[in-house]
């Protein structure tokens, strides 16, 4: 089956593009060619038509308009079948291996025909000498659950190499790696093109990245492509200039302005806590952390090293086994009286999973925090609906919620708009304690924005913020002082003047016992 | 057990031993079945109902023909039905595998009552056991090595199980369903069909481990024929952290413990034996707390169960 290992890479042209959804045109008019044994870049924020182009490409959409040319003749990719024959293969931004599979298990996976008896031996030996005709590798023996998240991208790339795939397209590779992992595996990728095994579509919105390791670079906007340029001819100022039509948009906030907030006493203090994860295993290791009013404090790391273990003991859904915690200079136990008394407010990942009823309305999950208080209820008890229209109106045109009616099920709002609304209700009142894990997870930039600005209101209004995220620009953008968490530890501190990105990746892979994967 | 008071507390031990051999073949045959199809991510619940009407159509069949060979095939072929009314329920969108489980569990016993009403006087022929036990002249012995073919098949079935699931491409295949929908999604497996053909074979099985029920151990149909092994079963795949070979020493430790009670009442204790009948249930609480805990998963449960998620 690996046949066809010698084969060149091809040369895969898309002309005239279209595709709609409803009102929507994704792609109008696309077209772009990608040169054999080269790394193309497509730039473009969110909902820019970059997944949409790939997804026609790869046969997953059919797109209304437009051809696909290999190699110079027209090809129908109808199925995602069609586009596996030809030796077009993608790795999608969430890893598709099975976990609790070895690295050989999940090479096999992806073959057209398995034998119906599979002779380990025969095919450990197939996979060695494989693995020794390729730049890196991994010892197929291991279960994916213990690799590294650079590791299990690697493995996404080796897989497609060795289903004999020549034309891979990367939908956003580095998003869930460290600046050095991502590095490496760019490095890897970039000495496969040269090599000439493969041509390299990257779907990115890192300008860092392009400029480093694409060749051409087509930056999409609005369905449309702006701009098609040789990467060594660009730089990273025009190339943000093409992406956002302006020059960017997400603004850097000011450190903080009370200087004197050092000398506070820590509204916020951990102190040595520990606790055990899903698995049984530790997953927080003695963590001690202190957060002064006026300050952002950010944890930086890769995910699954202990973060939303300690998230879930500062929410009260997980028991700390040993170690304290205290808000304002009292135990904490994370009770709805404690949490109401010390001012504190959460904006957890995935709130439509973990903070919020999908099914309620809008103005309902607005209102959960509140419901029995006046002015929406009487006496603590009887429930005031008439009140609860006018809280739900000013919060939704405060926080500029898109929603057609406060009455509709919460569910039904988009991404960015549940974040807003579970935003809105954690700082409709008093905050003097706001907590948050990848607040801007998955949203587009204007809305990334908003959020951000939210937050540093938060701050200038003196509360403490722990901010805890796995991408590392946020941390560093928001951060007055930066913590980095790598296999259940805080293992690094820094002030926001003396953040490195590199010093800090490098702590963030150190650990690479990765606790709770 | 006629016999056991010549040996005393040794009688005790060997009807333990001749037990845990006898008993342990339904419980077997089912939790390698809920093994199957636990492995492909759906959770099957019914299996005491698939059990019980397997025994029935089991009993019904063999007296009809008087075949009891034919009695098992009707058995799994019955089982199999009800697998597949479970997978085609929950091939439909957004429907609870739990729920459709306690619903068929309930439908497979009143189906088997209602149609089995006529069956529970006359006698059917049994399976054959294979005497293992002749170099003995003591009958307690002779009796308590009577094997039925039936376990063998289980042990041989839990080792094929075992290899083939590591070493097979139907293995892996039902793996990937079990472990990732995604990971299949993205490779092209059809999920339902896998997860039909899994509940089907789980139901097939089951069906046989009635079928054991009322052709050779104990070897009649009554109402009272199962009182929960099928149940068991199911807790016991969890016990074995799915693996078909712990299954079968789980199925042994569970057949031994279920003739506790009958050994001790034939040598002559009288008060409180009844309390040894209870032992089975105690053991399936007691391992299910033990392999629980409110702060982490499963070791070893498929990703995609209803139950790990």
């Amino acid at each position: 089956m690996n046949n066809n290992r010698t084969t060149a890479p091809p040369d895969i042209e898309v002309i005239d593009l279209c595709k709609r959804f409803g009102a929507v045109r994704a792609l109008d008019r696309v077209s772009v060619k990608f040169r054999a044994g080269r790394i193309h870049a497509l730039l473009g924020e969110n909902g820019a038509g970059k997944s949409t182009l790939v997804k026609c490409l790869m046969g997953y959409y059919r797109a209304d308009a437009g051809q696909v040319m290999l190699d110079g003749q027209q090809q129908a990719v109808l199925h995602a079948r069609d586009a596996h024959a030809l030796g077009l293969g993608m790795v999608y931004q969430h890893f598709t291996l099975v976990p609790q599979m070895t690295v050989a298990e999940n090479f096999l996976l992806g073959r057209r025909r398995l034998p119906a008896i599979i002779d380990w031996r025969v095919e450990h030996r197939a996979l060695d000498e494989f693995m020794a005709s390729m730049p890196f590798r991994l010892d197929p023996r291991r279960m994916v659950a213990t690799l590294a998240a650079g590791e299990k991208q690697k493995l996404e790339i080796l897989k497609q190499l060795y289903l004999g795939r020549r034309f891979i397209v990367l939908d956003e590779p580095t998003s869930v790696l460290t600046p050095t992992e991502a590095d490496e595996v760019l490095t890897e990728v970039r000495r496969l093109t040269d090599a000439g095994l493969l041509t390299v579509v990257l779907i990115t919105h890192k300008l860092r990245e392009v400029m480093r390791f694409a060749q051409d670079v087509s930056v999409l906007r609005g369905g449309k492509v702006v701009a098609h340029t040789p990467v060594a001819a660009a730089s990273e100022p025009s190339l943000a200039k093409m992406m956002f039509g302006a020059p960017s948009s997400v603004e850097k906030p000011e450190p903080s302005r009370k200087s004197a907030s050092a000398t506070h006493d820590p509204y916020l203090e951990l102190e040595r806590i520990h606790a055990l994860g899903d698995r049984g295993t530790p997953a927080v290791i003695g963590v001690s952390i202190g957060v002064r009013p006026g300050e952002i404090v950010g944890i930086a790391g890769v995910s699954g090293n202990g973060q939303k273990e300690l998230v879930q003991i500062l929410a009260g859904q997980r028991e700390a086994h040993s170690g304290s915690m205290r808000v304002g200079g009292h135990a904490f136990h994370g009770t709805r009286r404690e949490l109401e008394r010390w001012g504190l407010s959460l904006l957890i990942e995935e709130p439509l999973v973990n903070a919020a009823v999908p099914s309620m309305s809008v103005a309902e999950n607005l209102a959960l925090r509140q419901f029995d208080r006046p002015p929406l209820a009487i006496a603590g008890w009887v429930l005031k609906r008439r009140a609860l229209r006018p809280f739900a109106r000013a919060l939704i045109a405060r926080y500029g919620i898109r929603v057609g009616s406060a009455s509709a099920p919460l569910q039904t709002l988009s991404g960015g708009n549940i974040q807003r609304t579970v935003l809105a209700r954690e700082l409709a009142r008093a905050v003097r304690l706001l907590i948050m894990q990848n607040p801007c997870f998955g949203l587009d930039v204007a809305a990334a924005t908003e959020i951000r600005r939210q937050i540093m209101r938060v701050r200038n209004d003196g509360a403490a913020v722990l901010l805890i995220s796995e991408d590392l620009d946020e941390v560093l953008d928001l951060s007055d002082r930066v913590l980095v968490m790598a296999g259940g530890r805080i293992s690094y501190e820094t002030d926001r003047a003396g953040a490195d990105r590199y010093e800090i990746g490098r702590h963030m892979t150190q650990a690479l016992a990765r606790l709770s994967a | 057990m006629t016999g056991t008071f010549d040996l005393g507390w040794w009688g005790v031990l060997l009807a333990v031993v001749a037990g845990a051999i006898r008993v342990s073949t339904p419980y077997l045959l089912v939790s390698l079945g809920e093994t199957l199809t636990e492995k492909s991510g759906r959770v099957n619940l019914g299996l005491e109902g698939t059990l019980v009407f397997g025994a029935m159509s089991a009993f019904a069949t063999c007296y009809l023909t008087g075949s009891p060979w034919l009695g098992m095939l009707a058995a799994g072929v019955a089982g199999s039905a009800l697998g597949l009314l479970h997978a085609a329920i929950c091939n439909l969108p957004r429907v609870n595998d739990v729920a459709v489980g306690i619903a068929l569990f309930i439908f497979g016993i009143g189906l088997a009552f209602f149609l089995g009403k006529p069956f529970i006087e006359p006698r059917a022929p049994m399976l054959p056991g294979l005497p293992l036990g002749n170099w003995s002249s003591n009958p307690a012995v002779r009796s308590a090595f009577e094997v039925s073919p039936m376990f063998f098949f289980g042990i041989v079935l839990a080792i094929v199980l075992e290899w083939s699931l590591k070493h097979t491409r139907w293995g892996l295949i039902l793996r990937i369903a079990g472990e990732s929908a995604d990971a299949a999604r993205a490779i092209g497996l059809r999920i339902n069909r896998i997860r039909t053909l899994a509940t089907m074979a789980g139901g097939f099985l089951s069906g046989l481990g009635g079928g054991f029920l009322s052709l050779y151990y104990p070897g009649n149909w009554n109402e009272g024929l199962s009182s929960g092994q099928g149940l068991m079963a199911i807790a016991l795949v969890i016990f074995a952290r799915w693996s078909p070979m712990r299954c079968f020493y789980a199925s042994l430790l569970f057949g031994g413990t279920a003739a506790i009670g009958p050994a001790v009442q034939t040598i002559g204790i009288t008060e409180g034996y009844y309390l040894f009948y209870a032992a089975p249930y105690v053991l399936t609480l007691g391992l299910l707390i033990y392999s629980s805990s409110p702060t982490r998963t499963l070791a070893g449960a498929p990703a995609e169960l209803s139950i790990s998620r």
